[in-house]
């Protein structure tokens, strides 16, 4: 049974649909990719999932539990965690105290004081930012705060982990750093699934990959299959990336 | 060199104690004093019960709400209609309890709204609550406004004093608390603080409700000093933005921030208005501007700058003395 699942997916905003009759399943301990032109739906659809926008129509179901209707604080209770496309810290906050948020209110349990401030020590440490947990978010680079928001959803002990375009505006060895970083998490055994533009990154750690287009699902295969199939090469990808590159 | 060390060691002791000293002296304030500045006293009280708990909700949050009034108010005329019925300790609690329902309610249907939004509607508020009070009184008790039996300054007083103690201990506790931490994210970004497990609109409801219920004990004990009231005169809007600009010129990121403030505040705007009458609001105005322009966490934030800049000359000096210990050894 797949951990996370989509039938028919849709959202519609008037008369526009933004996401129109989407299928996808997510196996436990994947890390899978969804790429497509701006404006495709990638992010309504985190949207859907993360209950951020209520669903015009379909189902989503995570663990074979429906999530329609739920509030997104519900969701990451239950282990749906996620990261934003433009960064969305507690800019004023120190950077544990960030991460001390996911810890303390993201668990379905009740979460004592000293216990919340260990598992944001962890995740700060897991992401490499241990040395910085006193400076407030605001003050550091797009790299750290996208870790931070990392380490802040981590905290929150999801299952699946929805990654917003986590290596866009980042420089080549952030980008490389960042692959690395989702690897350890998958790892770790938490799912990914990834919204992702830089082509290397998608291309490296995705086992499996789904491309939209106009909010429909056009294409889902291994990178070597999405990397030839023909439309989306037309729609996305350009002439110049081949299979196998 | 010894005492700033002393200080720093220290620091939790000499806090307790000071805080004793200022309970002691508050406590025996009515003995040695004349009553107007018992009075004087009491009033400073009643603005630090305002300010703290206004900063409790707005303050975290962003939620700039202008309805302290609404609350405020809503406490003085429990007091009005219930006075002849039950003992004025009841009462207290009666008018806090009516406005946290009050509140919760308001809160329930409000805090969807956002930003500029949410603070219009708080205003608007208080100008019906004025509105329906005044419908009331003249259906009901074909009469314009209540009158208030005084009660003494001491018992007052005393009231006023037991109210500050458990609101400003209730504050700092749900400050430190999760709760606290929930309001400060959701003052961060709330789409974020929601994704992150916390239940934003009860969250805010309940603070909103809790800060409104301080203001409406607060109000209940007000009351008796001001002998007659009418709707205009209990939900007069100089309630809503006094506590504001208190919050606002102490700094609201701790909270002795709005108790200083309201102290300061509080305290000018009695002796000014004595010698000025009302030309004291353009000084505020004025005070207001340039803290607002220089000071963007208040008067709290003057320690870390002053801080900072004697820190270095501190810092000189015992550097300055330890190379001198060094050369004489």
């Amino acid at each position: 049974m797949p951990i996370l699942e989509g039938q028919g997916v849709s959202k519609y905003f008037g008369g526009l649909a933004a996401v129109s009759n989407v299928d996808f399943h997510i196996d436990q301990g994947e890390i899978v990719g969804m790429i497509g032109p701006n404006g495709a739906g990638k992010t309504t659809l985190f949207n859907l999932i993360s209950a951020a926008l209520p669903i015009s129509s379909g189902e989503i179901r995570f663990k074979g539990q429906k999530l329609n209707g739920l509030k997104p604080h519900q969701i990451c209770k239950m282990g749906v965690s996620r990261t934003f496309q433009e960064t969305k810290v507690f800019a004023n906050m120190p950077v544990l105290q960030n991460v001390l948020v996911g810890a303390f209110f993201g668990s379905p349990n009740r979460v004592l004081g000293a216990d919340a401030t260990r598992e944001a020590t962890q995740a700060l440490e897991f992401v490499g930012l241990s040395a910085m947990s006193t400076t407030p978010v605001k003050d550091l680079t797009l790299a750290s705060q996208k870790r931070t928001e990392v380490a802040r959803a981590l905290a929150t002990k999801p299952e699946v982990l929805l990654l917003d375009e986590l290596m866009a505006g980042l420089t080549p060895t952030e980008v490389s750093e960042a692959m690395e970083l989702v690897r350890k998490i998958r790892d770790k055994g938490i799912t990914v699934f990834m919204v992702e533009h830089v082509m290397k990154a998608i291309m490296g750690i995705c086992e499996r990959i789904m491309a939209l287009h106009h909010g429909e699902k056009i294409a889902e295969g291994t990178p070597q299959e999405i990397a030839a199939n023909k439309q989306v090469i037309e729609i996305y990808l350009g002439e110049e990336i081949r299979a196998g590159s | 060199m010894d005492i700033t060390r002393f200080i720093s060691t220290h620091r939790k002791l000499l806090l307790v104690g000071f805080l004793v000293l200022i309970l002691i002296f508050i406590t025996t304030f009515p003995l040695y004093t004349q009553a107007s500045h018992v009075r004087l006293l009491t009033t400073l009280l009643i603005y630090v019960v305002l300010a703290v708990s206004w900063a409790l909700f707005s303050g975290t949050t962003g939620y700039m709400s202008l309805a302290p009034a609404a609350f405020f108010g809503l406490g003085i005329y429990t007091m009005a209609l219930l006075q002849k019925e039950l003992p004025f300790f009841l009462i207290i609690a009666i008018g806090g309890l009516a406005a946290f329902i009050f509140a919760l309610l308001i809160g329930l249907v409000t805090l969807r709204l956002r930003g500029i939004y949410f603070t219009i509607f708080t205003f608007g508020l208080v100008i019906f609550m004025t509105e329906i009070i005044q419908y009331l009184e003249t259906r009901l008790w074909g009469q314009h406004g209540q009158h208030i039996d005084p009660i003494d300054n001491e018992t007052i007083f005393y009231a006023m004093f037991v109210l500050v103690v458990v609101t400003v201990l209730a504050i700092y506790l749900i400050r430190r608390s999760r709760y606290g931490l929930a309001l400060l994210s959701i003052g961060g970004n709330e789409e974020a603080a929601e994704h992150m497990g916390i239940n934003t609109t009860r969250t805010k409801v309940l603070i909103f409700a809790i800060s409104s219920f301080f203001m409406g004990a607060t109000g209940v004990i007000a009351a008796p000093s001001l002998v007659y009231v009418n709707a205009n005169i209990a939900f007069s809007t100089y309630y809503s933005f006094m506590p504001i600009f208190m919050a606002i010129f102490g700094g609201m990121g701790q909270i002795h921030g709005p108790i200083i403030g309201a102290v300061i505040f509080g305290y000018l705007e009695k002796t000014l208005r004595a010698q000025l009458f009302s030309y004291f609001m353009l000084g505020f105005g004025i005070i207001m501007v340039a803290v607002i322009l220089f000071l963007p966490n208040g008067m709290m934030g003057l320690v870390p700058m002053l801080q900072s800049k004697l820190g270095g000359v501190i810092s000189k000096i015992r550097k300055g003395g330890q190379a001198e210990q060094h050369a004489n050894t």
